[in-house]
């Protein structure tokens, strides 16, 4: 398939879930309304690019849910007791995530073993750090997260912004463009004098980055934290950055897409419960929706193959 | 449009001088819901069993147009956060809450606030001040646990603590009556504390994975929903029962008679009644007709002593746990009891 047509889809399932849910919902179709809907999906956005980073650079990253939960916390308690130290433990976590990136790279250690045993210590860190639910929102997160600007409501706002930031960085420029090339070829990028260490600790970096923010942004939302806040992201970011057109192959991302993935799976969450589904089926229907989007892929890949 | 919306304030008002004692059909039109964040145990089967029967009855008679359930699929908060905004946007006048977090819930419940939905949160509350607040004085719970193995055991000893779901506001309340229990009667000492999610399986695989690191343990101070898995650990383990506190749970229950029966075992049995939910109802139902309801409003648990155990074991269906079902009458008698 190529690369151009691959946003096609994740921007046709939006968009026929987005119309479903109108007609189930009408009142879902207003300036609060799709704020409602969707203002939980930008921490969820956040969390799918940095999921997307990784992914970019051919590993997988089992321990975001968990770094998520973490900075949550970070945010709800030192961030907003103490802004400076609060800012310092955050760098501090986007740096070990890149040393994290540096060390999976250096000892050839797979990255799914290493984020999975990373995500016990940012649960234990978090727990630690809030053994019960409580801390408080800095006024100023909750004031950018609750913000009301004119005809847009701030989710699709802060949608577009984050897609279009990404997109930049990704696919337009040169620090992108060889990253993705990490992921699609590392012996070529290695051979043609680059260091290949500190690239893929400049992606896990990145990711580092994003999960952080997706983190201040739930919190923003929430206001406060819970130790356990945000241990579906692991999962959800996987199921956005595939939903949106990205693979599993290395160098093959959409940040677009995996903004409009994390959306979809939102808005998919939404519709279940609009349908009155029983929650046993629930999380059953979101995989099938998964399963079909993949599945119409699939067949859209294999068409274009043949063609 | 407007026109319909004065038609059913005409009906409503003609319906409410035929009724005007229970408030009744000034809330005939409104619609209110459940957002539940866990279903896993009997006590949240019987409580939405209990919310189920007496929405029923109220929708069959005309006191509100809807009262529908909503349990999240996992036990998370942003995902019970979506679903109360979901509630927003399908009009609810109320939405009645089993929070996953008191404080991660917060933002959600605001924007329901001011949306003009009102929040009612019992069992594990809330701490958004918008929000009302059904609370069983948990703490005192714990405490009084340990006062009655201070009168059964006064020489005191080795205590194990069972406690619920980490995280959850009502585990921290039980487990600081329990520890200030304990402050008061130092003769005990807690030499061991698992989570058992108030779930049987649960707190016997963790029970069993303590035991062999543990002294001798006179008493098991619990949360209820754990007791009985904390007997058959100890069973497995070939120890002797200990004093094990129980929760109203009809398998707990069950096993009390029979250990009754056999050996004349002692205890006490508290927890608070899934039919919370049916009173979390009613106080819903006060505040939409337009009752003045203080924000704070609390329940008294459910106790049963050796006296009211072969009753107790009688009312309550296999597989289920100790109940009352609220009424309106109780409702206006607990808003009454906090004004």
């Amino acid at each position: 398939m190529l690369a151009r047509y691959r946003i096609l889809l994740p921007v046709i399932s939006l968009a026929v879930l987005l119309c479903l849910t109108f007609w189930m919902q009408p009142r879902a179709m207003s300036y609060f309304g799709l704020n409602l809907l969707f203002n939980l999906a930008v921490p969820i956005a956040l969390a799918t690019i940095a999921q997307m980073m990784i992914i970019m650079v051919n590993d997988i990253d089992l321990s975001l849910g968990a770094f998520v939960s973490l900075v949550a916390c970070v945010t709800a308690t030192w961030l907003n007791d103490a802004p400076l130290i609060g800012a310092l433990i955050l760098l501090g976590l986007i740096a070990s995530y890149a040393a994290m990136g540096a060390v999976i790279h250096t000892l050839e250690l797979p990255a799914i073993v290493v984020t999975l045993g990373m995500s016990f210590v940012w649960g234990g860190m978090a727990l630690f750090l809030l053994p019960t639910p409580g801390g408080a929102s800095p006024s100023w997160i909750r004031t950018l997260m609750t913000i009301k600007p004119p005809l847009i409501p701030m989710a699709v706002v802060a949608a577009i912004l984050i897609a279009a930031l990404t997109h930049i960085l990704v696919i337009r420029s040169k620090i992108g463009t060889v990253l993705r090339g990490v992921g699609g070829n590392t012996r070529s990028i290695a051979r043609a004098g680059w260091n290949v260490t500190a690239l893929k600790a400049t992606a896990y970096g990145l990711s580092g980055l994003f999960g952080v923010l997706a983190g201040m942004a739930l919190v923003g939302l929430t206001t406060s934290a819970d130790a356990n806040i945000a241990l579906r992201y692991t999962l959800l970011s996987i199921a956005g950055v595939i939903l949106g057109g990205g693979e599993f192959t290395g160098g093959k991302v959409s940040p677009v897409g995996a903004v409009i993935g994390a959306l979809t799976l939102t808005l998919a969450a939404s519709f279940l419960s609009f349908l009155r589904l029983s929650p046993d089926w629930q999380i059953g229907a979101q995989g099938a929706i998964l399963i079909l989007v993949l599945t119409a892929r699939l067949l859209l890949s294999r068409k274009g193959a043949a063609t | 449009m407007k026109s319909i919306l004065m038609g059913a304030a005409t009906l409503a008002l003609m319906a409410g001088a035929v009724h005007a004692e229970g408030h009744s059909a000034a809330t005939a039109d409104k619609r209110i819901a459940l957002s539940n964040n866990y279903a896993g145990n009997s006590w949240r089967q019987a409580m939405l069993q209990t919310y189920a029967e007496t929405a029923e009855a109220a929708v069959a008679d005309g006191v509100v147009a809807a009262a529908d359930a909503f349990t999240t699929s996992e036990n998370q908060t942003t995902e019970q956060a979506a679903q109360i905004q979901n509630m927003i946007l399908q009009g609810y006048d109320a939405i009645l809450l089993n929070a996953a977090s008191p404080t991660a819930l917060n933002g959600a419940v605001k924007e329901a606030c001011d949306a003009g939905v009102k929040v009612i949160s019992f069992d594990s509350i809330v701490t958004e001040p918008c929000a009302w607040r059904i609370a069983v004085d948990f703490v005192e719970m714990g405490r009084q646990e340990v006062d009655y193995l201070a009168t059964r055991l006064p020489e005191g000893g080795n205590l194990l603590e069972i406690r619920g779901l980490a995280g959850v506001s009502t585990d921290d309340a039980i487990s600081q009556g329990i520890h200030d229990g304990i402050a008061e009667h130092s003769q005990f000492e807690i030499v061991g504390s698992v989570h058992g999610d108030w779930a049987q399986d649960v707190a016997q695989k963790a029970v069993a994975g303590i035991l062999p690191s543990l002294p001798d343990v006179v008493g098991v101070v619990t949360q209820g929903g754990d007791g009985y898995g904390a007997a058959e650990a100890f069973a497995a383990a070939g120890r002797p029962t200990p004093l094990i506190i129980l929760g109203n749970r009809q398998d707990e229950l069950k096993w009390w008679a029979e250990q009754r029966d056999a050996n004349g075992y002692e205890t006490l049995s508290l927890s608070i009644a899934p039919g919370v939910a049916s009173l979390a109802f009613w106080v819903g139902q006060q505040i939409l007709a337009g009752e003045d309801v203080p924000k704070d409003l609390t329940v008294p648990f459910l106790t049963i002593t050796q006296d009211d155990l072969d009753s107790a074991l009688e009312t309550t269906p296999e597989g289920s746990v100790a109940n009352v079902s609220y009424t309106l009458e109780d409702a206006q008698a607990v808003i009454a009891g906090a004004k």
